[in-house]
């Protein structure tokens, strides 16, 4: 029997496959008022006056809500652990707005047309303050200061606009760089984005029979939903019950925490059921990926070995420090131990402006790094005369082998020595080159005329969890029928990992997946989980599944060692039976759990396990691809993408490969063609899917992804990550290629035919 | 105004104001498959059938399919008796968070019933106003190409 490593059936696929299964706003509460947000026209702007009467007056409105009102408690909206290293500056309403959409105030209100009106009656006076709109000069003297209150906590400078500063350096990156025989340099800009979950953010509260806050929402971090609304609220977590139903995508935006204290504000006002849901428009001003300027200089000696590379990150946050400090630190932590050199400096910088808050991201910072990271890689391969794979394979980090970045950076903080385990990056290397047809690679020198082709690659890492931080947790109990309660904290946000966790735990139990009953993410049901972020969840939370599968399988060996009058060493599990190895007696796990309910010394079989991790073991990654430019328009069109990927040994390799497939997509929208407009105060202009393109199946090239099996030992079952790294690809990849095709780098994105044509003279 | 509605072969009559959209209608009668998304008509997540064509039921008018026959995901089948589409589409992994799904689905019905043997190209077509954000769409494509092969089979 093997139950993981195959391709179970999604637990809730076919739930979700014939329209039945519920999403936060499938379910229908009696009374239930609309939430409505009365949003900042100003990007920064002191609030001096502002007026409800006539809002409070409409027929319908039941409640107003803004800074006069409310009890102004620093925290922040980052769904992280405690103590979350993000700053403190976010409050319910505050007397100052700090972007173009910053809440003023809200309106619950019987209909949501009542709600939309009575927005409309709320006079707000404002007196405008110069804003800081560029991140390259927010900390200029004589800046404007976003976050002049004396009430936040945990910024860095807020006097020059950062919320977040790192400088490590191992050996000495400059005389190292000196004495190099080749040296290159690039600086580029990364671009506002957003996640675009199909549903976006919504969430229902309601007060239960007991008068205790219930927390339906679309949530990624549940556990840190209760937290951070029993802060912003000030009632004790025990007051609060926090549900995470089916949610519609989240890929990090969803671990934000910015919603459901409003929605339980107004619930625990009025005592009646209030929904919060964002349009399109106002998700594309929720939280957005943090845009950045990265500027990588490196040395290589003439033979390709790296000597030195120093990686400087200007992070933009927005208005508020949501992951300020942390995403800023993996663009250094998740990319600069790819490569093998003694000396290495890593300086980030995170400014604050009055543009939309910034959050987390899938590929969170080390998407943003690798852009220029891997660009330069393939600079210093042509100085040095060696094919760009060449380079890599002399340079990547290889199993056994460990990075000094590893214990000098980690999650806001020093980060934890570790070695590489596992890794099949070499096996992906080589089937990526055959596919592309690396070998017929010609250079950018002779190519000419309207349509060029170029073939670029890039490799990659990501990690496994936060090391020695994450904690996840799972129960487990055994029914008479010999199926299984699993209950975990774990977040399952279209990932699969209900799916991933039950087969875990069928493997460890020795049963089919299908006897496990899983329930997940339910603050008063489960136990804790830090939630589903940082690609941890199938590596932290797996371990978690086995600790507690491995104390069921204990006590089902002593249950049937009784049944069967011998001693526990003797029992065998397999295939939901109970052997006595000594004479092949057999009890069904059926029969043992109806002994232990019902016969003797009747006790409930069930057992609760935890896991927290010492090491975060990276997934890595060789993505290659062909373009081909239109010189006239400046379009690219991607003619093949490839990407191999070693995820450790996968669960489930349909779901494993669908998140590479997802990622890949997801990442060469964001390269190519998404974009925000902002005018010149700004305001964000085109937040609706007609006006800011996201990728449908049409624009998708021929694409292929390969899971390359490695054993990873710390590893559930050998699996590490595989959520987050495969957005990482597209950016360099196809600066790579561009540069193949036109000889040109890419110093800003995204690739879209205005920036392809400026890099041609065009424009 | 009152409009009368075939929904999913059952006879339906409502009460409603005209200027209520369809996909409200439709969520409030309990037909939870039709989904927001955008309600600009640009992501196909409200997707139903109107009289065997696709249309987003976000930028529709209820009063617009009065006398016309609708379909939702509900009516394809149930979590006892799924329609092959949605067996394929979760063998296939073509279901992550799945909020797409009955837009997919629908949109893949819809090109089903008139074409038994679709290509690439035309999948592609079909389901080109229905985004998701999670599976890249290569597993969708392989579930409805599996369908399609399954439900030739079952002629």
């Amino acid at each position: 029997m093997r139950e993981v490593n195959t391709n179970k059936i999604k637990v809730d696929g076919l739930s979700l496959a014939t329209g039945r299964a519920k999403f936060t706003a499938d379910e229908e509460f009696r009374g239930m008022l609309y939430v409505k947000f009365l949003k900042s026209p100003l990007a920064h702007a002191l609030i001096e006056d502002i007026d409800d009467t006539k809002a409070l007056a409409l027929k319908g409105v039941k409640i107003v809500l803004h800074h006069k009102n409310t009890a102004r408690i620093p925290h922040t909206t980052a769904g992280q652990g405690y103590p979350e290293p993000s700053p403190y500056d976010t409050y319910m309403f505050d007397s100052k707005v700090r972007y173009a959409g910053d809440y003023v105030a809200l309106v619950a209100a019987e209909s949501e047309e009542t709600a939309l009106k009575a927005l409309k009656l709320i006079n707000v006076k404002y007196k405008e303050l110069p804003a800081v709109l560029d991140p390259r000069k927010a900390s200029v003297p004589g800046a404007p200061v976003i976050h002049d209150e004396s009430y936040a906590s945990g910024i860095y400078d807020a006097s020059k606009n950062i919320p977040g500063f790192v400088e490590v350096k191992v050996g000495d990156t400059e005389k190292a760089l000196k004495d190099s025989d080749v040296k290159a340099e690039l600086e580029i800009e990364t671009h506002y984005s957003q996640h675009a979950p199909i549903e976006p953010h919504v969430c229902i509260t309601y007060l239960d029979e007991k008068g205790r806050l219930v927390i339906r929402t679309s949530t990624q971090v549940p556990f840190h939903v209760r937290r951070i609304c029993a802060r912003v609220l000030e009632i004790p977590e025990k007051n609060i019950r926090v549900i995470k139903p089916r949610i519609g995508g989240g890929f990090g935006t969803k671990q934000e925490v910015y919603l459901e204290y409003f929605a339980g504000k107004v619930t625990l006002l009025t005592g009646l059921p209030a929904k919060v849901e964002l349009t399109r428009e106002e998700e594309f001003t929720s939280r957005t990926r943090h845009p950045m300027i990265v500027k990588v200089r490196a040395g290589a000696d003439k033979k390709g070995k790296i000597n030195a590379i120093d990686m400087e990150v200007i992070s933009n946050t927005g208005a508020y420090g949501s992951h300020a400090l942390t995403v800023m630190f993996n663009s250094g932590s998740k990319c600069l131990p790819l490569y093998k050199t003694d000396n290495v400096r890593f300086k980030g910088t995170t400014v604050y402006t009055n543009l939309p808050v910034a959050g987390a991201y899938r590929g969170y910072g080390a998407t943003q790094g690798y852009a220029c990271l891997e660009q330069v890689m393939d600079m210093l391969a042509e100085k040095c005369g060696i094919d760009p794979v060449e380079f890599r394979r002399i340079n990547h980090i290889k199993k056994g082998e460990t990075s000094p970045i590893f214990a000098a950076l980690g999650e806001g903080k020093e980060g934890v020595a570790q070695y590489i385990q596992s890794s099949t990056l070499a096996e992906a290397i080589d089937w990526g080159l055959k596919e592309i047809g690396w070998e017929d690679r010609q250079p950018p020198a002779g190519k000419k005329g309207r349509f060029r082709k170029g073939k670029g690659m890039a490799i990659f890492m990501q990690g496994s969890g936060i090391p020695l931080v994450d904690m996840a947790s799972a129960s487990i109990k055994m029914n008479e029928d010999g199926s299984f309660n699993l209950n975990i904290g774990a977040t399952d946000l279209g990932t699969g990992s209900d799916t991933v966790l039950a087969q875990i735990a069928a493997e460890t139990l020795r049963v089919p997946t299908e006897n496990i009953i899983v329930y997940s993410s339910d603050t008063d049901m489960t136990p804790f989980d830090v939630g589903a972020y940082a690609s941890s969840t199938t590596y932290i939370s797996g371990g978690a599944v086995i600790d507690a599968a491995e104390k069921v399988l204990d006590q089902i060996k002593a249950v049937a060692a009784r049944m069967l009058k011998t001693d526990k060493e003797n029992i065998l599990c397999e295939n939901a039976f109970c052997t006595n190895k000594a004479n092949n007696e057999k009890r069904s796990y059926s029969e043992v759990g109806l002994y232990s309910l019902y016969m003797d010394d009747q006790f409930q079989i069930a057992s609760f396990g935890s896991h927290i991790s010492p090491v975060s073991p990276p997934p890595f990654m060789a993505t290659f691809a062909e373009i081909e430019v239109d010189t006239w328009t400046g379009k690219i069109k991607v003619l093949k993408y490839i990407c191999g990927v070693d995820c450790g040994t996968p669960i489930n390799p349909v779901l494993a490969e669908g998140q590479v497939e997802g990622a890949a997509v997801n990442g060469l929208s964001y390269a190519l063609v998404e974009s925000y407009i902002f005018n010149e105060k700004g305001k964000m202009q085109n937040g609706t899917f007609q006006d800011f393109k996201i990728y449908g199946i049409k624009d998708v090239p021929p694409m292929k992804v390969k899971l390359f099996k490695s054993d990873e030992p710390t590893g559930p079952y050998g699996a590490k990550s595989v959520s987050e790294i495969g957005i990482n690809g597209p950016m360099p990849v196809i600066a790579n290629a561009l540069y193949n095709a036109i000889g040109k780098r890419t110093e800003k994105f995204p690739l879209n035919p205005e920036n392809v044509l400026r890099m041609l003279g065009e424009l | 105004m009152k409009i009368k509605i075939v929904i999913n072969n059952e006879f339906k009559e409502f009460n409603v104001p005209c200027d209520t959209k369809l996909i409200d209608l439709l969520r409030d009668a309990g037909y939870k498959s039709v989904k927001r998304g955008c309600s600009t008509g640009d992501c196909g997540a409200c997707a139903v059938i109107l009289d065997g064509k696709l249309v987003n039921s976000c930028i529709l008018y209820a009063a617009q399919t009065d006398g016309h026959a609708l379909i939702t995901l509900e009516g394809l089948g149930d979590i006892n008796s799924p329609h092959i589409l949605s067996k394929t589409f979760a063998a296939a992994g073509a279901v992550q968070c799945g909020f797409c799904t009955p837009g997919m689905i629908l949109a893949s019905y819809a090109l089903l019933i008139n074409n038994k043997k679709p290509s690439k190209e035309e999948i592609a077509e079909a389901l080109s106003g229905n985004l998701c954000r999670c599976t890249g769409y290569e597993k969708i494509e392989q579930a409805v190409l599996k369908a399609a092969e399954e439900m030739r089979k079952g002629e």
